[in-house]
């Protein structure tokens, strides 16, 4: 226990409460708030059904934050291999007797609770990727051979998760592995080599696409072709967006989201019904609290000491980029309808929890940003 | 060291690349920041606009269709209310089950059961449903008191157009219907759907002032088209109520007095050219083409051999016969051809070229004079007068007259009639006009043939000392208004140019027509000395009797299939002191004008002047019951 000893490895619990950064929790809370008056506005001007659900699961979810914040780095590290095993079975469960939601087979119904194990799998496979790479020296990491089992790691849940059928989060998958793959030192040319290879497999995974799946993607393209079919969805959040001008419409005055011409405004496109309340201006600053969080993020990546906490920070940062840039991509029409969630302001339960246990998580790496954990660690 | 260099180099390459990640992702955010100010900045007006397109729905209000009255307030079409039993699909868990329950209390057949459901697929959930319409109130209050077990019945109160009087004015008011394709154009209103347009008579020629014009509520809907609330609302003008010269009392009085006959009648006012009462006889029921008619009704109507869809009296196109004979008369006096004591001898028949034109009356009338030839309707006086004069000097004292042109009566489908002349057979038939021809002519047949309402009009011209007054349908309170000052009205109209005396020969013969013991209807006169009545019989043949049929035997009109007998005409002119009104009478195929259409001018004459409309001043327009407005005060 010798080499454990620098400072910080052995903090007591007050301490480490202290440590917490408590400005990330009140920027975490800020960004909910609005996402609470978003939720009243949804419902007409009424904390029923969705604000006051959503406030009791962030009550509760920044609790489990902070507990998850303040658990010491290495008993993550040493649980991330089991919490990834769990993550599959549950997926393998899924794809057997899961139960059907949205044309999908996503949720496992557990008698209490309805586990959706992708989420899971969000959290587990950068955590997971984060302890195999912390054992992995700078040399090992430049050698194929040992890409191979990290390359394992992240393709079996994905193939998992394409097959339910949810390709949104599969590419997020893949994007916040590719992410930690990219920072665990992965040279760069073999990233090359991957995107120039799938593109060209592009059209070959055409094929493989569910019709709905075929349907957005083209309806991306050009949205007004069918403005009544599945283009509805994109033209009208575009009108929602554009209508609301600079300075918004006023709050709960958004005629297109109260009128029901937005679909799902209280979750995948609460951005565009925010937005066309209360304008650019609204939208900049919800944006700007957004690269706040983010940037955060990297500050404490970069201040780990550790390369299972930079890893880990950098991973789960650059997946809450990634939610951030598909939603709001998705609502204002830059990309194609993928079902992706805005952090901590869509409605939903599971969502809200992956995203404060990996928040919890980030906070984790900067509570525990001067342990050092040996590299033998990372082995079973 | 190593190992240092080794971890040294890891966070190296961590710092660098989560710094190029970091500033690609700050710079996606850019791109979002980019595209959110090109939608909400630049093209905002385009989706501002789109916004309230989805956002608003201007609704069209129709407004309140004019009435139509007679001149004394007499409702004659009119808005009542249309009782309708409607279904919301929202707000009933089984439409089958309420449909059932609701043919317990009023008739739902199959045919409409299958359209409510199919109208029920085809729209939203929240569209209430036609069920069934122009309920009676029985119906519709039993529904209503049974309306708790009946889930997602609505019932409704709207309206629909009234013809209180069904045949009676059929062909005066007209009726209205549906709005077909050609007739959208400008006006919105008639693309409501179940908006209605004149189709005919007044209701088509004065529809666009019966209509009034649209308002409009701007409302608020939902993306599934639910009215939120209304935003603003502009209420139309409603239509004006149209007030005709129609004495509503006196056209029942004719329609009823035509019976069972197929014919046409037609009072005027001499002076004003108030049209008193249009019968066209049979009629039909307008309000059949209002609620929409139905297969057996439309053929019904379309295969009655008396036409009841057909305005005969601007519309039916029948050779004038004798009426047409004072106008002969004048003719001749203007060109000079004839005398008021030339006088011509009656043989029963007259020899022209290689023909033999006969006289109605076989042992002939013997001798006489313009008068007495009226008088007797001697046909051989009038082949003389015709043959001396010309058509082409008849057809213009007709023209004067106005016969052969339209008379602009504000109806639709009026037609023209017939005066030929010289030119006008060369240019259609091709042929010269043969001197024969002129005989014919002068007794009111062959090519010649006009309207009830232009012989009216000539009845009317000369009993007003031959002022060119024309009929009008429409009510106006101008000096020709309810004056009972005839010279104020006969100097509006221009004077056609008849010399007093030369007009008061042809009215002797016409006063002597209801005179016995000779007179043709004297039979048929007003033997109340204030109301005596001037007239001319009047019987044009159908078909030309052969000559194999002049040999045996002519046959009567009663042996005669319908069709083939002759048309009975008459006009009329009362009273003789001081001629007020005129009028013209025909009665399809009734064989003798003066059994036929003489008595039913002779009660129609007898009750206008009993009733006498025309120096009644008007009352206020309103619902005016129909007995109430019209009560002779000086009858008996």
């Amino acid at each position: 226990m010798a080499h454990w000893s620098s400072r910080g490895n052995d903090q007591s619990f007050g301490r480490k409460l202290r440590d917490v950064n408590w400005g990330l929790v009140l920027l975490i809370s800020l960004i909910a708030s609005i996402g609470f008056s978003a939720l009243y506005s949804a419902a007409g001007g009424d904390i029923d059904p969705w604000a006051d659900r959503q406030m009791a699961r962030f009550a509760i979810g920044l609790v489990i934050m902070v507990m998850i914040a303040v658990t010491d780095i290495r008993i993550w590290m040493r649980f991330s291999y089991i919490v990834y095993a769990v993550g599959v079975v549950l997926l393998i469960a899924v794809e057997l007797v899961g139960r059907i939601g949205m044309g999908a087979q996503r949720w496992l119904d557990l008698g209490v609770v309805h586990v959706q194990p992708s989420e899971i799998m969000k959290i587990a496979l950068v955590l997971t990727l984060a302890r195999y790479f912390h054992g992995l020296s700078y040399e090992d990491v430049g050698r194929i051979r040992w890409l191979v089992v990290p390359l394992a790691i992240v393709l079996v849940p994905v193939g998992l998760v394409i097959k339910q059928p949810d390709l949104g989060t599969a590419m997020l998958l893949l994007a916040s592995s590719g992410a930690v793959f990219f920072f665990a030192g992965v040279r760069a040319w073999k990233f090359l080599l991957v995107i120039f290879g799938g593109g060209a497999a592009l059209p070959v995974a055409w094929n493989f696409l569910h019709d709905y799946q075929k349907r957005r993607v083209l309806t991306f393209m050009n949205p007004e072709q069918d403005p009544l079919g599945s283009g509805y969805h994109i033209l009208q959040s575009k009108i929602a967006l554009g209508s609301g001008g600079f300075s918004g419409k006023g709050f709960m005055q958004g005629t297109q989201s109260h009128l029901s011409f937005l679909p799902e405004k209280q979750t995948d496109f609460i951005f565009t019904m925010y937005a066309e309340e209360h304008g650019l201006i609204g939208a900049l600053v919800l944006i700007a609290l957004y690269i706040l969080l983010i940037a955060y993020g990297y500050a404490i990546a970069l201040r780990a000491r550790s390369q299972f906490a930079r890893l880990l920070a950098g991973g789960l940062t650059t997946m809450l980029f990634l939610y951030v840039f598909i939603n709001i991509a998705m609502v204002s029409g830059l990309v194609p309808v993928v079902g992706v969630p805005l952090p901590l302001v869509s409605y939903g339960g599971t969502a809200m929890m992956t995203l404060l246990v990996g928040l919890g998580l980030l906070i984790n790496c900067y509570v525990h940003r001067d342990v050092e954990i040996p590299r033998h660690m990372s082995g079973l | 060291m190593a190992m240092n260099r080794r971890d040294n180099d890891l966070q190296r390459v961590f710092t660098r690349r989560a710094l190029l990640l970091g500033t690609a992702q700050l710079g996606l955010f850019g791109a979002l920041i980019g595209r959110l100010y090109y939608l909400q900045v630049m093209e905002s007006d385009k989706y501002t606009l789109l916004a309230e397109e989805n956002r608003i729905n201007m609704r069209l209000l129709s407004p309140r269709r004019g009435r139509v009255l007679d001149r004394f307030g007499t409702e004659l079409a009119s808005n009542r209310r249309n009782y309708r039993v409607m279904i919301v699909a929202e707000q009933t868990r089984n439409v089958d089950a309420t449909l059932e329950a609701l043919s317990k209390l009023i008739q739902v057949d199959d045919t409409q059961r299958a359209r409510v459901k199919r109208e029920i697929e085809r729209r939203r959930k929240f569209v209430p449903v036609v069920v069934a319409e122009n309920l009676s109130w029985d119906d519709f209050a039993k529904v209503n008191l049974h309306s708790p077990d009946l889930p997602g019945v609505q019932l409704d109160v709207g309206e629909t157009r009234d013809y209180p009087y069904a045949g009676t004015f059929s062909h005066v008011v007209g009726y209205v219907g549906a709005v077909s394709e050609t007739e959208i154009g400008d006006d919105p209103l008639l693309e409501l759907p179940g908006f209605r347009i004149g189709k005919s008579g007044v209701e088509k020629v004065y529809d666009e002032r019966l209509r009034g014009r649209a308002g409009h509520s701007q409302i608020e809907v939902n993306a599934y088209g639910r009215a939120i609330r209304e935003l603003e609302r502009h209420n139309g003008v409603p239509g004006e109520d149209i007030v005709l010269t129609i004495d509503a009392d006196l056209q029942r009085f004719a329609q009823e007095r035509f019976g069972e006959e197929s014919g046409a009648g037609v009072v005027i006012d001499i002076h004003t050219g108030d049209i008193l009462a249009l019968v066209s006889n049979p009629g039909y029921d307008p309000n059949w083409f209002n609620v929409g008619i139905t297969g057996p009704q439309w053929r019904q109507l379309n295969g009655d051999k008396y036409k009841p869809l057909i305005n005969k009296a601007i519309q039916g196109q029948y050779p004038p016969g004798s009426t047409f004979k004072m106008l002969v008369g004048l003719a001749a006096l203007e060109a000079g051809t004839m005398t008021p004591d030339t006088r011509v001898f009656c043989p029963g028949h007259m020899d022209f070229g290689n023909n033999t034109f006969h006289c109605w009356k076989k042992g002939g009338h013997g001798t006489m004079n313009m008068a007495s030839a009226i008088e007797e309707s001697c046909d051989v006086y009038f082949y003389e007068a015709a043959r001396r004069t010309g058509v082409d000097k008849v057809a213009e004292m007709a023209k004067r007259l106005g016969l052969g042109e339209f008379t602009g009566i504000d109806l639709t489908g009026e037609r023209r009639g017939l005066i030929p002349t010289r030119a006008w057979k060369q240019a259609v038939l091709g042929q010269p006009w043969a001197q024969g021809e002129n005989l014919v002519i002068g007794i009111g047949q062959g090519y010649v043939t006009s309207t009830p309402l232009q012989l009216a009009v000539m009845t009317a011209r000369l009993a007003n000392g031959g002022y060119a007054v024309q009929p009008r349908i429409v009510r106006k309170d101008d000096a020709l208004g309810p004056t009972t000052d005839p010279r104020l009205a006969a100097q509006r109209w221009p004077h056609i140019g008849l010399k007093r005396e030369q007009l008061d020969l042809a009215l002797e013969g016409m006063i002597r027509v209801t005179t016995p013991p000779r007179g043709t209807a004297s039979g048929a006169r007003i033997t109340l000395a204030q109301y005596a009545m001037a007239g001319k019989t009047g019987s044009s043949q159908v078909r030309r009797i052969s000559r194999l049929e002049r040999e045996t035997r002519v046959r009567k009109n009663e042996e005669k299939p319908w069709e083939e007998r002759d048309h009975a005409l008459f006009v009329a002119f009362a009273p003789i002191s001081a001629p007020r009104y005129a009028c013209a009478v025909i009665v399809e195929h009734g064989g003798s004008g003066a059994k036929m259409a003489a008595p039913i001018a002779r009660d129609i004459m007898l009750e206008v002047q009993k009733l006498d409309p025309s120096r009644k001043s008007r009352t206020a327009p309103g619902p005016t019951t129909a007995s109430g407005a019209g009560t002779p005060k000086d009858g008996g």
